[in-house]
């Protein structure tokens, strides 16, 4: 390969973190002027790599180089001003601030008093975005813009520090489908101006449209890197997905009575840009999974059929009868439960005990007289903790304490203690340790075979595939297709599906 | 590369022209509803109230007067609040910071009275900067027990005597009816300065506004807070010997009692926002001086100082809740 023409060059990067190898060896070339995707699942290094060159993490061995001169990179700072800018996912924008003001903080520009000169700030980031060719007024203050306009932002922010090497991050996740062209278009312009960029995404699409190039990282190694010409979409899946992950999440094929009336049906649900006319219906007894990529509206599907978001027209059944969704209350009055993405912030009162997180959702029916019944309460959530199998030392045990897997048992069995009829559990195993993910999964297929119909959103697809009947995937607020579970040849089939790559 | 010219129809909010006019010009009367507020009070009483000598010149400078050091505080607290911290202590300062510049005087003269004001304030301002932003005791709790340490301190050295002032110039000097129009002028000029024209300022703004965000854009928030902090309660410093220096000519522990409240009543009606990332310091100048015009024209009207409190305490609510901007917007 040519050096010369490589903007960055990170050689043999080691990194572990206490004992646990991250990054083993990885080397990674970008040149001049090229869009570089960086592809892996969940854990695989990516975003260890991309904090390695900010200047976030210190790298355990390996040597950067950028311009083909060596570095060292402490702080995201010098990282900085050695031309590497980063569109922060999270975005690094002030909302009360205007665009010009944020656009050049932390690098004001001074008038001869040495007094902040926003006359020129304005002025420069105006001729920014016009080289951006976008249209943005740079008095604005960023609370009036729209999620768009942010990354438009945070894009012009690097651009003014003079970054040559731009990293963006999964940058369509929050962008409609016209927002996402617009981007495209600028991204192709700004690599044709001779600034090298780094994109981080998962979206086979979107990748085959813009990058030149692609390094697909898999449990800490470089598995591939190769011009996109030459690879198809499945040639990149499977780099991704590697071999066959392992025999503990095992399909078992369950019989569900689909001859009398749903349990639940929806509609023609449409809510907000993320849910769009989603109809699906689902039989006592059946768990449904919910496939998509990050942003393809399955957790809004979520809120909207537990009452958190409203819905803007369709309707929900439920045993043919149609019901109200104004309120979480509306939907456990129907026996619907959610179990969030979130169970830290969503689910539990981590600095409460494990007893008193079980019975939060059922004090309706301790009472005895106007005070709660303690007595029968601790029997509830025993009971509960012995069904769920919950390793905890005691009832009273603060729940923050339990080991992630068993946080977990805990959110499901306060919502098990209501007795629903649909249970929604979005992400159930995210963060569970391989032994408790298959255990959740048992609990899932028991909770089914009690009649409850079970919705199973996750982004794991090897679990989803051994825990559905029935897999109905989503793209962009829409269903895209929806599969019997033995239709489904491996998960390869179900990736290309969700990427919308038709096999 | 005009193609992409009409990106104004891409986010949700597609911000033509006419729209981003109409937007200005219909919501953003509320940013000025302290300028408003006081001009309609003030108005109201010179109608009403010109026979009662509302009007005359002197009546007229004794309403920055006496919103001075309420104002020179609340300047410094303007800063503080848009960091999206508090500081509940600078009223048992003000009192603190008197008492040190009486003793000053007795045992020196106005430079000794000046210095151990000062350095009363930075003592304090050290502390409360340190426990909120290194040991990371929340601002609202530190300055709460401040509060009471400070007051408790004044009170128990002094055995809740006054002390006074033995220093001609430094009475002239904080406490004329000139001098303390001037200081108010000089702070709200210098505060407006350090706040929109200088890097301090913006970084001010910014870490109230999204404090992470702020970090990754290579600001030392932390640092930054505990300067805020230091100067917070160096003004605070300032106000008690103004206060010492006024009226009574002394300083006692009870000084600046509940000041604190009028101070963050005045930056939060001159539209500093409480959770950060928005100040303005002639809103806040303004807020004090709205303050002090309520009470002075309803004691003109005869009213007692009882039912006074009663009003301004519902006009303070009027006008936050016709300045309060509508939630979730984004």
């Amino acid at each position: 390969m040519d050096d010369l023409a490589l903007a960055i060059r990170m050689a043999g990067i080691r990194k572990s973190f206490s004992g646990n190898v991250v990054l083993n060896e990885v080397d990674f070339g970008l040149r001049r002027g090229e869009v570089h995707v960086l592809a892996g699942g969940n854990g695989a290094g990516k975003s260890t790599l991309m904090k390695i060159l900010q200047g976030v993490y210190s790298l355990d061995a390996g040597r950067i180089e950028i311009d083909g001169r060596d570095v060292v990179l402490h702080s995201i700072h010098e990282a900085r001003q050695a031309g590497i800018g980063m569109v922060f996912q999270e975005f690094s924008l002030i909302p009360t601030l205007s665009v010009a003001k944020n656009v050049f903080l932390g690098t004001e520009r001074l008038a001869r008093s040495h007094l902040l000169d926003d006359a020129s700030s304005v002025t420069r980031t105006r001729e920014i975005f016009a080289d951006m060719g976008v249209d943005i007024d740079p008095n604005m203050p960023m609370s009036k813009l729209g999620t768009a306009y942010w990354q438009l932002t945070e894009i012009a922010k690097a651009l003014a520090q003079n970054a040559k090497v731009l990293i963006l991050d999964e940058p369509t996740a929050s962008l409609a489908k016209h927002e996402v062209e617009l981007l495209f278009a600028l991204v192709g312009r700004l690599a044709a101006s001779g600034i090298s960029i780094i994109y981080i995404s998962h979206r086979m699409d979107e990748i085959f449209r813009i990058a030149d190039r692609i390094t697909v990282l898999r449990d800490g190694n470089r598995v591939l890197t190769a011009p996109l010409s030459e690879l198809s979409p499945a040639d990149v899946v499977e780099a991704i997905v590697g071999r066959k992950v392992d025999g503990t999440l095992q399909w078992r094929e369950r019989t569900v009575d689909r001859s009398g009336a749903p349990l639940l049906e929806v509609r023609a649900l449409s809510a907000g840009r993320r849910v769009q006319d989603v109809s699906f219906v689902a039989h006592a007894g059946e768990i449904i999974g919910l496939a998509g990529l990050m942003g393809s509206g399955r957790t809004e599907l979520a809120r909207c059929l537990f009452g958190i978001d409203p819905i803007d027209s369709g309707t929900v059944h439920i045993h043919g009868k149609q019901i109200e969704l104004r309120s979480s209350a509306d939907a456990i009055a129907v026996g619907i439960a959610l179990i969030p993405e979130d169970r830290r912030v969503q689910g539990l009162v981590l600095q409460h005990s494990v007893r008193d997180n079980l019975l939060i959702t059922q004090l309706k029916g301790l009472r005895r007289g106007p005070l709660l019944n303690d007595r029968k309460g601790s029997a509830t959530a025993a009971k509960l903790i012995q069904q769920l199998s919950v390793k905890t030392a005691s009832p009273n045990l603060a729940v923050g304490r339990l080991s992630g897997g068993n946080q977990q048992k805990v959110v499901i069995g306060k919502w098990l203690g209501t007795d629903p009829e649909i249970l929604i559990m979005d992400e159930p195993t995210a963060g569970v340790d391989i032994g408790t993910k298959s255990e959740i999964i048992e609990r899932i297929r028991d909770l089914a075979d009690a009649g409850k119909v079970v919705v199973v959103i996750s982004s794991e697809l090897p679990e989803l595939l051994a825990v559905s009947d029935r897999i109905v995937v989503l793209r962009s607020g829409s269903i895209e297709r929806e599969f019997e579970r033995h239709e489904i040849e491996n998960e390869h089939t179900l990736q290309l599906a969700i990427q919308g790559v038709s096999s | 590369m005009t193609d992409l010219a009409p990106l104004a129809a891409l986010a949700g909010s597609p911000p033509g022209r006419l729209q981003i006019l109409a937007r200005r010009l219909g919501t953003d009367w509320r940013q000025y509803v302290i300028y408003i507020g006081f001009v309609t009070i003030f108005v109201i009483f010179a109608v009403t109230l010109n026979d009662k000598g509302f009007l005359q010149t002197n009546n007229l400078l004794n309403i920055p007067r006496q919103a001075s050091s309420v104002a020179v505080a609340a300047v410094a607290m303007t800063f503080l609040i848009s960091c999206a911290e508090i500081d509940l202590s600078v009223g048992s300062l003000v009192g603190l910071s008197g008492l040190a510049a009486a003793y000053g005087s007795l045992h020196g003269g106005l430079i000794t009275a000046i210095l151990a004001a000062v350095g009363v304030g930075l003592l304090i301002g050290v502390v409360n900067g340190v426990l909120v932003t290194y040991v990371e005791i929340p601002s609202f709790l530190v300055t709460l027990a401040m509060l009471w340490m400070i007051r408790g301190f004044g009170q128990w050295r002094t055995d809740s005597k006054a002390q006074p002032i033995a220093s001609e110039a430094f009475r002239t000097l904080f406490g004329s009816n000139t001098m303390r129009i001037v200081w108010l002028v000089v702070f709200a000029v210098v505060g407006a300065i350090v706040l929109n024209k200088t890097r301090a300022g913006r970084y001010v703004l910014a870490t109230g506004g999204n404090r992470t965000a702020a970090e990754f854009s290579g600001i030392s928030t932390r640092k930054l807070k505990f300067y805020v902090f230091v100067g917070t309660s160096l003004c605070a410093a300032f106000a008690g010997m103004m206060v010492a220096a006024n009226l009574n000519n002394y300083g006692k522990y009870e000084n600046g009692t509940g000041l604190e409240l009028s101070v963050i009543a005045a930056v939060i009606l001159g539209g500093t926002s409480l959770f950060g990332g928005k100040g303005s310091i002639a809103g806040t100048i303004f807020g004090a001086l709205f303050v002090q015009l309520i009470g002075n024209g309803l004691l003109l009207s005869g009213l007692e100082s009882s039912q006074l409190d009663i009003i301004k305490g519902a006009i303070i609510i009027v006008a936050v809740a016709l300045r309060r901007e509508k939630s979730g917007a984004r």
